[in-house]
């Protein structure tokens, strides 16, 4: 039971990353793609029917966690207090951005949202992964089960290092490239023409950046955190999930050579999530049994058994569970076909 | 203030109040909403549709700051209030769960077509996402009473080895019978609301002789609705609220009351002012024997003071529980007695030429705002000294490792941020009420590009 609630969890914050990353990937790219002010309408109006949508899926998770493993959701979002109010700050400013930038004209507001949005974007992909890297590497977690991590201390990794340590930035400006590849792709496809084209050049620059960290950060991180070659050697066919890593690059490449077609965006941007759906889950399967690694040893970290609530609980929430994610399907599904198709530039972003 | 936990609560109660502003005027718009939009379909009258567009463009504003400010409260449960947190996640954390998972879901798909959709949707269609909208800002509503309920009258858990409680009753969960009554009597409030906001804006729209066909819909609704929920609001609900509180915090009773020494034939306290050192009502004015009837229906019973009870166990902000608890009371007095008039002038058809009446109407939106808030400070700080009532006192439930300098830090941090979107609120509504619910809207004209000036 609690494996299986592992998964469903770490898929649903997989289904966050991919959904609101390349919204959070947009808004990186959002000045460089879009230079006018219909551009940007552009950029924004891919977006708009859904961003709150696909943020819904942070608070879907952050819940599903809360009580299936209430000890963990505890230990962490108080472990990680600065950071965590720091991106609701970034959360709170990046919603009223794009929400609130097309509602008055004229040459001051709508410009300073569009950097408002764009800053937030950009450190809340950098928040998320040094997030991620923080649970890779293992946290000071205590005998009482908590811990609390200062932002940064002298930024060299070690015992008393904070939140921000060099592997931690490095993972974080990975997660930066990553996004933004995504939303540069995410606005390739769904956007036309000059927009189009610059998110074309960002997003090939972008990838061959992601190739290079991806091998960066794969290497240390197999130094870093030994569970993941062990957990490799225990189950090998856990291989699957770099090999989907590598599969999406491959595909990203190859469908952004040579003339760009609508087809050949929309296939560079689902392998875009391949590729970040494969980071993710094989960062899970080389954590786990682990969520949360104490910097002291295996002994005072987090597993899904010790965190967890009893099994009951875990029943009664399977059942409402399975029927909420059947309905939020159905609404995706609609939501998404209904405003398929690429925006036009110069077109109203209200959704008729 | 300068220990974890007096940071940490007012850290709470901050972006908790200031979070509260938006959804009670959306749920109450919700209804108001679904009710409009059902007279525009079966009258087949466009100016329904109007008000549907204009108070849904409202409604939007809101939206986005209650989701927007909604997001920390679900954070601090774990940042803030870690112990807690990890004690009773298994419980609550359910509800909380399923209120992403079947509510933001549902509203946050269905808002822009409900907004934007209407000519695609056709009017049953369009009818139909207005319901849904109004459906998930309900049903989050109760998820979240559910949750507070839980916490206020503890049930349908078990109580693992490491004393971390786990649900064991799904439906004993959700149907909570303090969940039941909290859920109408907040949602009445709610609806409030959005019924004095809305006949406001019309009485506003009639003085200042602008949009004054749209202003008489807005009256009419607006009163028609209200009248209803400010009845219902004191009796039954207000009432079965109240005798529950009795009976199962008897010592929240004594304070909202301010009833120091238990009494049979207790009497009702209209005014006066607790003075907590000397135990005592100052300057009382009182129905005798009212508070026995009013919680056990018989004149002369005995409702216990905070005297029965130990210190300890006192709510430890006795004037704001009891000051939050009258300032509700008697602001909902007001609000029957202002809908019956307002109810009887417009049933005569004199409304419309009453100024008077429409003035106090215009003035009076803000109340109900007040009496919302005024009603949870009563409930959330009657609660005290428990964060689960009876099970966890509140200094437990704190994140033991969080400083007091760090909760301020965020806190301040919440303050600036929260200004900065209180002005940005007001300027918004301001401009959407400036504009009107004229054909020629705003959110539109903004978003097409031909009525944009050339500024690039």
């Amino acid at each position: 039971m609690p494996t299986l609630w592992f998964c469903l969890i770490a898929l649903m914050l997989a289904t966050y990353v991919l959904l609101d990353g390349f919204d959070l990937g947009a808004g990186i790219v959002h000045l460089g793609v879009a230079r006018t002010d219909p551009e940007r309408r552009a950029v924004i109006g891919s977006i708009a029917p859904v961003w709150d949508g696909n943020e819904v899926w942070l608070l879907a998770a952050g819940g599903t966690l809360f009580f299936a493993f209430p000890v963990l959701y505890a230990s962490s979002f108080s472990g990680f207090y600065l950071p965590l109010i720091m991106v609701l700050w970034l959360l709170i400013l990046r919603g009223i951005s794009v929400e609130f930038r097309s509602l008055v004209a004229g040459s001051v507001w709508s410009p300073f949202w569009d950097l408002v949005f764009c800053l937030s974007s950009a450190l809340l992909a950098i928040f998320y992964g040094a997030a991620l890297g923080n649970v890779v590497r293992g946290v000071p977690l205590d005998a009482s089960g908590y811990f609390f991590e200062p932002l940064w201390t002298n930024f060299r990794f070690g015992a008393d290092a904070g939140i921000l340590d060099w592997y931690t930035i490095l993972i974080g400006i990975a997660a930066y490239l990553a996004l933004a590849m995504h939303g540069a792709l995410w606005v390739a496809y769904k956007c036309e023409a000059e927009v189009a084209a610059r998110a074309r050049r960002i997003a090939r620059l972008g990838s061959g950046a992601v190739l290079l960290m991806t091998v960066l950060i794969t290497l240390i991180t197999l130094r870093i955190q030994p569970q993941i070659l062990l957990n490799l050697s225990a189950h090998p066919w856990g291989f699957v999930f770099p090999a989907i890593v590598i599969a999406s690059l491959a595909g990203i490449f190859y469908y952004m050579r040579g003339e760009s077609t609508s087809v050949k965006a929309r296939r560079a941007f689902v392998h875009s999530c391949g590729y970040l759906l494969g980071m993710l889950t094989s960062a899970a399967f080389g954590l786990y049994p682990y969520v949360l690694p104490a910097r002291a040893g295996p002994a005072l970290s987090l597993s899904i058994y010790n965190s967890r609530t009893s099994d009951r609980a875990m029943r009664i929430g399977l059942a409402w569970w399975i029927v909420g994610m059947i309905l939020a399907a159905i609404y995706f599904t609609f939501l998404y076909r209904r405003f398929a198709g690429p925006v036009r530039t110069g077109e109203s972003h209200g959704y008729d | 203030m300068g220990n974890a936990v007096g940071v940490d609560r007012l850290h709470f109660a901050f972006t908790v109040t200031f979070h509260y502003i938006f959804p009670q005027l959306t749920m109450g718009l919700a209804l108001l909403l679904l009710v409009l939009k059902t007279a525009a379909l079966r009258t087949g009258n466009e100016s329904y549709n109007r008000a549907v567009q204009f108070w849904g463009r409202i409604f939007a504003i809101n939206f986005a700051f209650g989701v927007v400010t909604g997001i920390p409260m679900e954070f601090q449960f774990g940042t803030n209030w870690a112990a807690f947190s990890r004690s009773s996640g298994g419980v609550i954390g359910q509800t909380l769960a399923m209120e992403g998972v079947f509510s933001f879901f549902l509203e946050s798909t269905f808002l822009g077509l409900m907004l934007f959709g209407e000519k695609r949707l056709g009017q049953l269609g369009h009818w139909f996402s207005v319901f849904l909208v109004w459906l998930g800002s309900w049903l989050s509503g109760y998820l979240i009473i559910a949750t507070d309920a839980w916490m206020q009258h503890p049930l349908a858990y078990s109580q693992g080895p490491g004393g971390n409680f786990a649900l064991a009753s799904f439906w004993g969960l959700l149907l909570n019978p303090w969940a039941l009554w909290q859920y109408a009597h907040n949602m009445l409030g709610a609806v409030q609301t959005g019924a004095f906001v809305m006949a406001a804006l019309g009485a506003f729209y009639l003085l200042s002789r602008r949009f004054e066909a749209d202003a008489r819909i807005f009256l009419r609704t607006g009163i028609v609705v209200g009248v209803i929920a400010a009845i219902l609001q004191l009796f039954p609900t207000g009432d079965a609220q109240g005798v529950y509180v009795a009976r199962y915090q008897p010592v929240t009773l004594a304070a909202m009351e301010g009833l120091f020494a238990s009494e049979a034939g207790a009497p009702l306290a209209i005014l006066g002012q607790p003075d907590v050192e000397n135990r005592r009502l100052d300057n009382p004015l009182v129905i005798p024997k009212a508070l026995s009837f009013l919680t056990y229906r018989a004149w002369t019973a005995e409702v216990r003071g905070l005297d029965s009870f130990p210190q300890s166990d006192w709510p430890d902000f006795i004037p704001l529980v009891y000051y939050s608890y009258h300032v509700m009371v008697g602001l909902g007095t007001i609000f029957i007695a202002i809908m019956l008039v307002s109810a009887f002038l417009l049933a005569r058809g004199s409304l419309h030429n009453s100024p008077w009446m429409l003035w106090i109407l215009m003035l009076a939106f803000p109340f109900p705002y007040i009496a919302n808030t005024a009603g949870w400070i009563t409930a959330e700080a009657g609660r005290q000294p428990w964060v689960i009532y009876g099970l966890m006192r509140t200094p437990a439930g704190i994140s033991p490792q969080v400083s007091s300098g760090n909760v301020w830090f965020t806190l301040i941090g919440f303050f600036g941020m929260y200004l900065v979107l209180g002005i940005l609120f007001l300027f918004l509504v301001y401009r959407q009420i400036d504009g009107g619910p004229a054909p020629d809207v705003r959110l539109h004209a903004v978003s097409a590009p031909a009525a944009q000036p050339a500024t690039d």
